[in-house]
């Protein structure tokens, strides 16, 4: 944990630099149908407490029963965190009063999780790879939400998220800055996707994460750190950071100690601010639940899950580097959405000659549709361009029958209009003109036109170009740019 | 093992049980006694024991993923002293 920070990770303070120090507790909403210990509804929204049984309003004699695939869910995600499973684990109450809390704890896991350490591979947005330490995952509860604003002196309570199942991932403080953490968060969103084990959308609360900061001098030993409580998207995770981390380093150069502490991110104003103390520490007063028997399973069981465990983000990414020449940068975009490189994939499926022409379909997802997408503001499973009609122009670049530049003209032609590439360009009359004594009579007039350009070219070779931006035009940009260079060489006496 | 007064406040504060001065020494002294009654097993020798978190010789029962229950937000705040369109209604708590 001590290694040496590069410099650029540290911030630079009065007294000389300072090094943060971020470990995450994310909690990640488990895609079930059902409740972890219920069979109401976990759907997002529903009117008030519709989506709630006796079991979660925790009524008198209600006993949970678990939910067999928000447990397979927790161990597929274990695996995709290359994480240890642990074949016994137990449940435990974590008491608590709160008005959205109904039974007066939560039921969680304390001393035996489900899973335990693993760890997350992070490509940072300066090609750099860093290696975050998980340390737990464990299942617990959801609570209930409590509306403020509804009433001068009540709350509102809903309980409609009562017993959703959530996943809470524990990393080791192994982050450095906050571009680390935000990379991190992003991973471990992605590979969650890929999984299908949560569906990552932060904005519904699905995936939000509570933030452990701390600052030291290089070196030292850890500082005292405050946790700043529920941050709900990966900006604010980065923002909360830095404001959190420049804080404390403010009140240590001015001679003050951190107080260890609760804090809120305020989005609003872009910064953390403590929670109203509370005038005691936490005291959980973790026990087992007396209503849950041990969670058991066997080896052979998660040996299944690990064999049906789809391809995760790394193994893709090094893949479309390997088979296709891809750089890491390219497969990097390609993989970190779980549509995307499903997308590209689907191109790929589709091309007439996938080894030749898989780096190209690369380009042309990330350019030119990922570039339109994004102009658009459409998501890619909106796209106007399918895969297979992507694929078709891709082939049609490939076997030389439309040049680079047409093709963009078709892919815009095929955004608006749709149709069969292929016999868009048959229609159309878009074909590239290979037939060389086409593009000779072209050629030769244009040098016949220009008689002192020509003339001139012997001098100077790079007026070429000009030549061939004519030949290219007056063709309408069908010319095989490489026969007219040809062409025009031993015309021009190159 | 034994608690003092201000652990006795302190528990009854946790399980948010109003003890007032009064009752303090004679709630001391009850769970001081419980707490002796207990401390007997620590003379059982336990070393390399794992700890027993049920008696019952069964694994435990797992449900389905299908959503059986719910939609029954009439009986679910039907006991609440105070209910406004199906959400509970409680002093409000704001941080």
């Amino acid at each position: 944990m001590n290694a040496p920070v590069k410099t650029s990770k540290l911030i630079k303070g009065a007294t000389g630099d300072w090094e943060v120090v971020i470990g995450l507790e994310v909690h990640a909403q488990v895609s079930s149908n059902a409740k972890l210990f219920s069979g109401a509804a976990t759907a997002f929204g529903g009117e008030p407490n519709a989506h709630v049984s006796l079991v979660d309003a925790a009524m008198p004699g209600m006993l949970p029963v678990i939910n067999e695939e928000c447990v397979r869910q927790a161990i597929r995600t274990g695996l995709g965190l290359n994480a240890q499973i642990n074949l016994r684990s137990v449940f435990d109450r974590k008491n608590y009063f709160y008005p959205d809390l109904p039974q007066g704890y939560q039921i969680s896991q304390y001393k035996s999780p489900v899973v335990g350490e693993g760890q997350v591979k992070v490509d940072l947005p300066d090609g750099e790879s860093i290696v975050v330490g998980i340390e737990r995952l464990h299942l617990e509860q959801d609570a209930g939400k409590s509306l403020h604003d509804q009433h001068p002196t009540a709350s509102y309570v809903d309980l409609n998220r009562s017993g959703v199942a959530l996943m809470e991932i524990v990393s080791k403080p192994d982050l450095r800055s906050s571009e680390q953490a935000k990379a991190y968060v992003s991973k471990l969103r992605t590979i969650l996707r890929y999984l299908g084990t949560c569906d990552g959308d932060m904005e519904k609360g699905s995936l939000r994460a509570d933030v452990n900061v701390s600052v030291r001098k290089p070196g030292e030993p850890l500082g005292t750190r405050c946790e700043i409580k529920n941050v709900n998207s990966v900006r604010f995770i980065g923002q909360a950071i830095e404001y959190e981390a420049r804080r404390q380093i403010g009140i240590l150069e001015d001679g003050g100690t951190v107080d260890q502490e609760t804090r809120l991110f305020d989005a609003v104003k872009g910064e953390t601010r403590s929670m109203r103390s509370k005038e005691e520490a936490h005291d959980y007063r973790y026990f087992p639940d007396p209503d849950l028997l041990p969670l058991e399973f066997s080896q052979d069981y998660v040996d299944a899950l690990k064999a049906e465990l789809p391809e995760l983000p790394d193994a893709k990414m090094a893949r479309f580097i390997a088979e296709f020449g891809l750089s890491a940068d390219d497969a990097g975009v390609l993989v970190a959405e779980r549509e995307s490189a499903e997308f590209y994939e689907a191109v790929l499926a589709a091309l007439g000659n996938r080894e030749r022409d898989g780096k190209l379909a690369a380009n042309w997802v990330i350019n030119e549709l990922f570039g339109r997408l994004n102009k658009e503001s459409l998501a890619i499973a909106s796209s106007p361009v399918s895969a297979a009609q992507l694929a078709a122009i891709i082939d049609l670049i490939g076997e030389g029958t439309i040049s680079g530049k047409i093709a963009k003209d078709l892919f815009e032609i095929i955004w608006v209009e749709g149709g069969d590439p292929r016999e868009v360009v048959e229609a159309r009359g878009m074909k590239q003109v290979t037939d060389l004594s086409a593009i000779e009579k072209v050629v030769d007039d244009i040098i016949a036109a220009n008689p002192e350009k020509a003339a001139q070219v012997a001098a100077k070779p790079a007026m070429i170009g000009w030549f061939v931006g004519q030949v290219m035009k007056s063709s309408g940009g069908k010319a095989n740019p490489q026969a007219v260079n040809d062409l025009l060489k031993s015309k021009l006496g190159l | 093992m034994s608690v003092d007064a201000a652990t006795v406040r302190r528990i009854a504060h946790l399980a948010r049980i109003a003890v007032t001065d009064d009752e303090v020494p004679h709630l001391q002294g009850e769970l001081n006694a419980m707490l002796a009654f207990v401390e007997q097993l620590s003379e059982v020798d336990v070393e390399g024991v794992e700890p027993m978190t049920s008696v019952t010789p069964m694994e435990m029962k797992k449900r389905a993923d299908v959503v059986d229950d719910g939609e029954i937000a009439d009986k679910v705040v039907a006991n609440a002293p105070a209910s406004d369109n199906h959400f509970f209604l409680v002093p409000k708590v704001v941080e």
